[in-house]
């Protein structure tokens, strides 16, 4: 049941409020409960055409021949596409806000790089003759040796999948083979910690299976028009991908969609709308291209496959002093989003906790498998997973409560995020303050009065200093260098936004807005700018990340460099929770940073580790 | 290509229509009747989207050959309401916001009346059981049984 | 390239279409073939039904009970002479599948499927089947071993004992989903007891093989013993003799194997739930 905890933030909201907090009726439930709701495939044309594709059976093949004869001559066959028949096979879907390199086919042309890739198009009278016209397409395939696991296809030698990235890995900003973020210093945070945590964690792909296949229907419209019915999540993004990849001026499509039978992500790929506007435009003809249910399991975009590597320091008292994590997302065959994904997730780094010292590589990685894309808590659900597990085996290890240890780490407003950013509006102690009372799970006093409005900022809110790293640096690229790309055809109405972009190289790095996404995320990538990891002065100036807070330039505090942990406040001062451990009884003073403060007393029945876990544990 | 003519009821009108072999009755429905309100969600039975009645009992109709249904009445979510007066389950189910995408709706009401026209007061169990064969993806199981069990509790009679 | 639909009188005329077509299968209640048909399969062109009334019939035979190959699962619950087989029929599907699925086409499910046909098994079932050459019967378990090269026929009804007691006749389906249950396996056991001791004992499993099958070793290991944790304890041992059960998305062949032991004591014991 949805409640509203007023009591929480009261002064920070307007409680007059009209919608909020009461019950109101869908603007589509009527039409839902009576079955007059008209999805895509609810819409009746006279004469419409059924396309279907013939898709790979291999992982990975290179295709020799095909021969589409005996499907041509079936009664009631139109018209058979191939790749040679498209305006601009090659596509990636981030191009229209210039993000990546076009690496996708519509039709495949030399090659196949997963199952379930489309190769030929067949459209005909019925759907029955079109599922037997592409069984009567002749592929002649010589198989190839394939990739599935993405540190599989980072070792040398491996496979190379992706017609664009041959090293089985995106190049973000034109010089990174990852994203990269740094924070501190996490070698000294782990120099410290009482101890060090390491684990593997990983997610299979998973299935978006909306109940309704994705499709569409194009039809020929008044003025030279088409209109598309889709069940796309993503209207005018799926309008301008099709734009371009038949080279046609946007003002000629009309898309209608919105109604949609369940997405979850999983319908932003534009997948069946260029085909079947082609294929339309082609015979002239109304032409319906809807997956099946085999096809959108095998061939629909899924959530892909993520793998990680979280390396953690605590202390004893609980306090993470420095994280480390390796990621590896697997795009399967080709990019679509996930390059996109990846931003998000390193955005997301090191989880909503504060910690001093981050270090952190996320991977976007080709593998012969489904291309993946959007969906539910995209880039961010893997990780989070991994993160919270890594969070229970830490509270164990230090023998903490395990909500009063995500407690006790939480941002609190005014932090300093690994990415630069202030923390604002946190509410993480809240959250967690309210989910124990709900399960009924206790937890103490003081650790149920800390509040994410108290605490935070102050040496929270400082930069450490940060030495720059040349890892994952791909030597000699440049954009001038990068991989050959088709050159950008923008439709008409997309001109504007891409045209001014196209030549020069970026100058800082690129935040691809996505329809799906109302905010773009933090660049987070360092910049390339001239430092000298030796010359303290010039390296301590916090990196340039657009709308970084302005803060001088500290001395480099004490996490990396003393024995004694800064102090990291938890509380807003001690005589509002004089019980706490983990507070320093010592009134915390401006200049008490790196001070030594005695050690936590440990909770009663805590175990102890005498030493650090260096070992790495792997499953 | 051979055709064969088909008669039935349509929510208790009168329907003739020609068949090609092997086509499926939700296919008849949709494409030939023009009664878009079961869907298509797999044509293999796992989904129950595309959930109708066939005398007074639920079928998929995705599985369902066509010729089969001669003579048969058939009830889809179409014929639910009585022009602008909603059937008792239709309510529950607004009341209760029984859908999101409304995909799974209509099959789910056509399983949910199967049950109450036979059963009007069932156990929660047996609502489980009777949409049993209906996927949702959206809006999670709790809403729709909360729907039916309530539409069963207004205690008012089902039959169309 | 399109598909031909005909039907026929009686399943005798059937079975001869059958034998004489190629890719020609008999339609029973569709829940399988028609997925081939939506998908194009191009190995389904021709299909055959009959309104044979003998199909349709359930009927006392001898100490047995016939049942037609057409009657659905909704069919059999709705029997109260078949109340034996009720919990077998209530484990297929849904209540439209149920509506739709006939028996003869649960001899012909893959595995993990084949949840009615199990409990056909553990029955001594006896397959009446109409082929070209006229009419035949043979024991279900030859029949489902041998059932893709004996497809060319129609099944017209299968015969079954009556359990001696309603307590005699066990059966019970274990799935993770509740309640549209796939099978990680399927248990039927009917246990006739003479003075304590079980005598004649049929154990079938499904989804632990390519059909489902008896199970001698267990069958034998039950014989004159007594129900209880003592008695069955051989009988465990040997749970999985002459087993093949399927990896598939339901559970691995390790999992299955590991589970049966359990699931079998319990279902001797009479604590499957
Ligand atoms: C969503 C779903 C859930 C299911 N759940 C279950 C389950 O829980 N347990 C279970 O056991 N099964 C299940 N099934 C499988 C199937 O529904 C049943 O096995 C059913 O009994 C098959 O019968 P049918 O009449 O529908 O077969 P059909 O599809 O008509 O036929 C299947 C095959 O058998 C042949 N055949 C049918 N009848 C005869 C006959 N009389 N003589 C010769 N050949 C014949 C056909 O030619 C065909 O090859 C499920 C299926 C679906 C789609
Ligand atoms: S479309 Fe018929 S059950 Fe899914
Ligand atoms: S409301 Fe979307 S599938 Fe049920």
């Amino acid at each position: 049941m949805l409640e509203l905890r007023k009591d929480i933030f009261a002064d920070e909201r307007d409680d007059n409020l009209n919608e909020i907090g009461k019950p109101t009726q869908r603007q589509d439930m009527l039409g839902h409960v009576t079955g007059r709701t008209r999805y895509y495939d609810d819409h009746a044309f006279e004469g419409m055409l059924h396309l279907k594709v013939v898709r790979s059976p291999h992982h990975h093949a290179r295709i020799r021949s095909i021969d589409t004869s005996a499907a041509d001559r079936l009664p009631g066959v139109r018209r058979i596409i191939q790749a040679a028949d498209i305006p601009v096979n090659l596509n990636t879907l981030l191009s229209l806000i210039e993000f990546g390199e076009d690496d996708e086919p519509t039709l495949a042309e030399d090659k196949v790089r997963y199952i379930g890739e489309p190769v030929v198009a067949v459209v005909a009278d019925t759907e029955v003759i079109a599922m037997a016209a592409v069984a009567a397409v002749r592929v002649d395939y010589e198989v190839l040796p394939h990739v599935l696991d993405v540190e599989e296809a980072l070792k040398p030698g491996a496979v190379s999948v992706n017609p664009v990235y041959t090293k089985n890995h995106f190049v973000f900003h034109d010089s990174y083979d990852r994203q990269k973020m740094r924070f501190g210093d996490v070698e000294a945070g782990f120099a410290q910690a009482d101890h060090v945590l390491e684990a593997r964690y990983q997610m299979s792909p998973i299935e978006h299976a909306p109940v309704e296949p994705m499709g569409c229907i194009a039809a020929p419209e008044t003025n030279d028009r088409i209109v598309v019915h889709t069940s796309t999540q993503a209207l005018f993004f799926s309008l301008g991908t099709a734009a371009k990849i038949l080279d046609m001026p946007s003002n000629r499509l009309h898309f209608i969609g919105g109604t949609v039978g369940g997405g979850f992500g999983g319908k932003v790929d534009s997948l069946t709308e260029p085909l079947a506007i082609l294929a339309c435009k082609l015979t002239g003809k109304p032409v319906r291209y809807g997956f099946n249910r085999q096809e959108e399991m095998q061939a629909g975009p899924p959530r892909g496959a993520e793998v990680h590597y979280i390396k953690d320091g605590v202390m004893n008292d609980g306090r993470i002093v420095a994280r480390q994590i390796r990621s590896y997302f697997d795009a399967g065959a080709y990019t679509r989003l996930s390059s996109y994904a990846i931003i998000k997730c390193t955005g997301h780094l090191p989880g909503p906790y504060t910690i001093p010292n981050v270090k952190t590589d996320v991977f976007c990685v080709y593998t012969n498998r489904t291309p993946a894309t959007a969906m539910r808590g995209f880039g961010v659900t893997g990780v989070d997973f991994s993160l919270e597990c890594h969070m229970d085996k830490m509270a164990q290890l230090v023998g903490m409560d395990a909500i009063e240890f995500r407690i006790f780490n939480a941002y609190r407003d005014g932090d300093m995020k690994a990415h630069r950013r202030e923390a604002k509006n946190t509410a993480l102690v809240e959250c967690c303050q309210v989910a124990a009372q709900k399960a009924g799970w206790p937890i103490r006093d003081e650790f149920q009065q800390m509040s994410s409005l108290h605490g935070g900022g102050g040496e929270r809110a400082a930069i450490p200093y940060t030495r720059m790293d040349q890892e994952g640096i791909i030597a000699g690229m440049s954009a001038a260098q990068a991989p050959p790309s088709t050159p950008i055809q923008a439709p008409a109405t997309m001109a504007p936004a891409i045209a001014a972009t196209v030549a020069a190289p970026p100058p800082a790095p690129v935040v691809p807005p996505v329809p799906t996404v109302a905010q773009p995320p933090v660049a987070t990538q360092l910049p390339l700018a001239a430092t000298a990891p030796q010359a303290p002065q010039s390296s301590q100036q916090p990196p340039v990340v657009a709308g970084a807070p302005a803060v001088p330039p500290l001395s480099p505090p004490a996490m990396g460099q003393q024995a004694a942990p800064p102090s990291i406040p938890t509380s807003p001062s001690p005589s509002m929770q004089p019980a706490s451990p983990y507070t320093s009884p010592a009134p915390q003073t401006e200049g008490s940073e790196g001070s030594s403060r005695p050690s936590a007393s440990p909770r009663p029945g805590t175990v102890r580790h005498g030493s650090r876990l260096a070992g790495t544990r792997r499953r | 290509m051979s055709k064969k003519p088909l008669q039935f009821t349509l929510n208790g009108a009168n329907k003739a229509v020609f068949v090609e072999d092997g086509q499926n009755l939700l296919d008849v429905l949709r494409r030939e009747v023009g009664d878009f309100a079961p869907k298509y969600g797999c044509g293999q039975g796992t989904c129950g989207s595309c959930t109708v009645l066939i005398d007074g009992k639920p079928h998929l109709s995705c599985l369902t050959l066509a010729e089969r249904s001669e003579g048969a009445s058939i009830e889809t979510a179409s014929g639910l309401a009585d022009g602008p007066d909603l059937h008792p389950l239709q309510d529950a189910f607004m009341e209760h916001f029984a859908a999101q995408c409304g995909y799974c709706t209509s099959g789910m009401l056509m399983a949910a009346k199967a049950l109450l026209d036979h059963t009007p007061t069932p156990t929660r169990e047996e609502v489980v059981e009777a949409i049993a064969g209906n996927v949702c993806r959206c809006t999670g199981y709790e809403p729709i049984i909360n729907a039916i069990l309530d539409a069963a509790a207004r205690g008012r009679r089902f039959s169309a | 390239m399109t598909v031909t639909v005909t039907t026929y009188e009686t399943a005798t005329e059937a079975a001869h279409a059958i034998a004489a077509g190629t890719s020609t299968h008999f339609l029973g209640g569709g829940t399988l073939i028609m997925r081939a048909l939506n998908e194009g399969d191009p190995s389904v062109r021709s299909i055959v039904m009959t309104g044979d009334i003998a199909m349709k019939q359930i009927r006392p035979a001898g100490a047995g009970m016939e049942i037609g190959a057409a009657v659905t699962m909704a069919d059999i619950l709705g029997s109260h002479d078949l109340g034996f087989l009720h919990s077998a029929a209530r484990a297929v599907g849904g209540p439209a599948i149920r509506n739709m699925a006939t028996l003869g086409g649960n001899l012909f499910a893959r595995s993990p499927y084949g949840d009615l046909a199990t409990a056909l098994l553990a029955l001594d079932g006896v397959v009446v089947l109409a082929s070209g050459g006229g009419m035949r019967e043979m024991p279900l378990s030859e029949f489902l071993a041998g059932r893709d090269g004996v497809a060319k026929g129609v099944v017209v009804s299968v015969r079954v004992s009556r359990p001696a007691t309603l307590e005699a006749f066990r059966f019970h389906k274990v799935s993770r989903v509740r309640p549209k249950r796939i099978a990680v396996l399927t248990l039927a056991a009917h246990l006739p007891m003479n003075s304590g001791r079980i005598t004649g004992a049929r154990i079938a499993y499904g989804a632990m093989a390519p059909t489902p099958i008896r199970v001698p070793a267990v069958e034998q290991a039950l014989e004159g013993a007594s129900l209880d944790e003592q008695g069955i304890a051989r009988a465990l041992a040997v749970a999985c003799e002459g087993c093949a059960p399927a990896n598939d998305a339901i559970a691995s062949e390790w999992y299955r194997r590991e589970v049966t032991p359990v699931h079998l004591k319990r279902l001797l014991l009479g604590q499957a739930a």
